[in-house]
């Protein structure tokens, strides 16, 4: 691995997405777009959007990483520009963390802008600090990057790329804890829901807003989340074959 | 003759049914040119795969300057450019050239002076700062070609290069590819079309996955009693 390959890889992805004005601006603004359109369609409620917004904002971004993401690298295997790069002196892991290194920035700063908009000026309180709502966004937007990254692998073209946030996403996104407290869920989706990354990312979520101080579930939430992303970004790299 | 690729008995499968290469044994020369000429489908890229290093073969061996291929101690000698435009759309000719001089191992500032160079070699430096998607498809082709041609390898693997140029320019490119093999790199070229053959100084005449013929052209035209490549091509066809 080189620290100059991976900085260039980076730098390049970001470039990319400079010359892409529209994408950058929906990976920004969506997720705060959507949040908004929820206040008002709980504005007979807030009580309850209080509680939701939060869990909500460790899913858009995740979501919105996952799908940018797995375009993104399935562009680059069925355009020839990998087939390129591994004739080149270079690692995959500079190419991995390449793209790892700019979507996690971008990353940053849209879970940042989102989490800013929820807690500032959509009127959210949380017990626990902003910085640790920010962190666990920009976790669960880190590991919707990981899991596109890795994913994008078994698709073969952008149609089942597309196809895999809901195959992929969607069972996680209705077993979390979202819409129905776990433990009231069958016995089964409650053992599916253990094992599976965006549980953690809303649990997380939900600590920070009933407890004002670092719980130490919330230490392992944070940890499963990170964990699954680095487990994705290596598998990832396995994916991508020198020689096929 | 000092020999570039070596490749010995080599079987390439695709999709684990469809027999892409038979037996291949052949030597390639270093400092030379060399067609890999044939119809489309005939197994050139699947060929050009195998020697970058990107294909698995199901039997045989490749070497190049005497090392496996695909080694790591090759990757840095090796100049690629793929059959379909592979470049990056979203970017400018400029930081195309600058991302791939950089993975290639060139440092800042010579990553620069590599970028100006390879530019002009491919007349693109009137282009330099346009977005790729933006170029015609020749255009596109030319920053392809100028991608493999950035690290100064020597050895350059070139898929179809000269599709979609026109003919002034494609005779530019034939006298960089000259000046770059009197330079003492060795090229692999592969073409569908039969009068670039001529141009080359060895030929590797491929069809349904077997070689037809290895020769020099005017040797392969002399034996084949054709006045060009692909009358004799033709005969050869007829024949077997």
């Amino acid at each position: 691995m080189s620290p100059r390959r991976t900085l260039a890889t980076a730098k390049r992805v970001l470039e990319q997405l400079r010359h892409d004005p529209r994408t950058l601006a929906l990976i920004l603004f969506v997720p705060v777009i959507l949040l908004t359109v929820l206040k008002y369609a709980f504005q007979n409620d807030p009580l309850t959007f209080n509680a939701f917004a939060p869990m909500i904002l460790g899913i858009f971004p995740l979501v919105i990483m996952f799908i940018v993401t797995s375009i993104a690298t399935l562009r680059e295997r069925t355009a020839g520009t990998l087939d390129r790069l591994m004739t080149m002196p270079i690692s995959k892991l500079d190419f991995i963390f390449g793209y790892a290194l700019a979507f996690a920035l971008l990353a940053i700063i849209q879970a940042s802008l989102a989490s800013f908009v929820v807690l500032g000026l959509l009127g959210v309180s949380v017990a626990g600090s902003m910085a640790m709502v920010v962190l666990s966004a920009v976790l669960a937007a880190v590991l919707g990057m990981a899991l596109g990254l890795f994913l994008s692998a078994f698709a073969t073209s952008e149609f089942q790329a597309v196809q895999f946030m809901p195959a992929f996403i969607f069972p996680q996104l209705l077993t979390c804890g979202l819409f129905v407290p776990r433990e009231q869920m069958a016995r089964p989706l409650q053992w599916f829901a253990d094992i599976m990354p965006l549980t953690y990312s809303v649990d997380a979520m939900k600590q920070i807003v009933t407890h004002p101080t670092w719980t130490s579930q919330f230490s392992r939430d944070l940890f499963v989340v990170a964990g699954f992303a680095i487990a994705a970004l290596i598998l990832g790299s396995v994916t991508i074959r020198r020689r096929e | 003759m000092n020999t570039a690729v070596e490749i010995r008995n080599v079987s390439v499968v695709l999709g684990g049914s469809f027999t892409a290469l038979h037996d291949i044994d052949v030597e390639l020369p270093a400092g030379k040119i060399t067609g890999f000429i044939g119809p489309s489908g005939a197994g050139k890229t699947t060929l050009v795969r195998s020697i970058v290093g990107r294909q698995r073969i199901a039997a045989g061996s490749i070497s190049v300057f005497g090392e496996p291929a695909g080694s790591v101690a090759l990757r840095p000698q090796l100049g690629y450019m793929t059959q379909e435009t592979a470049i990056y759309t979203d970017l400018t000719v400029r930081q195309n050239l600058r991302y791939f001089a950089t993975m290639s191992g060139a440092r800042s500032g010579e990553a620069k002076r590599l970028v100006m160079k390879t530019l002009k070699d491919v007349d693109m430096t009137g282009h330099a700062d346009q977005l790729c998607s933006k170029l015609s498809g020749g255009q596109k082709q030319r920053v392809s070609l100028a991608i493999a041609l950035i690290g100064h390898p020597r050895l350059l693997v070139l898929d179809e290069p000269t599709v979609g140029l026109d003919p002034v320019l494609r005779e530019q490119i034939w006298k960089l590819f000259r000046k770059l093999t009197d330079a003492g790199a060795t090229i692999i070229i592969t073409s569908h079309v039969m009068d670039e053959a001529g141009r080359c100084d060895d030929l590797l005449l491929i069809r349904n996955g077997q070689i037809l013929a290895h020769d020099s052209p005017v040797a392969f035209c002399a034996r084949t009693k054709s006045e060009t490549v692909e009358q004799g091509f033709l005969k050869l066809v007829e024949q077997s």
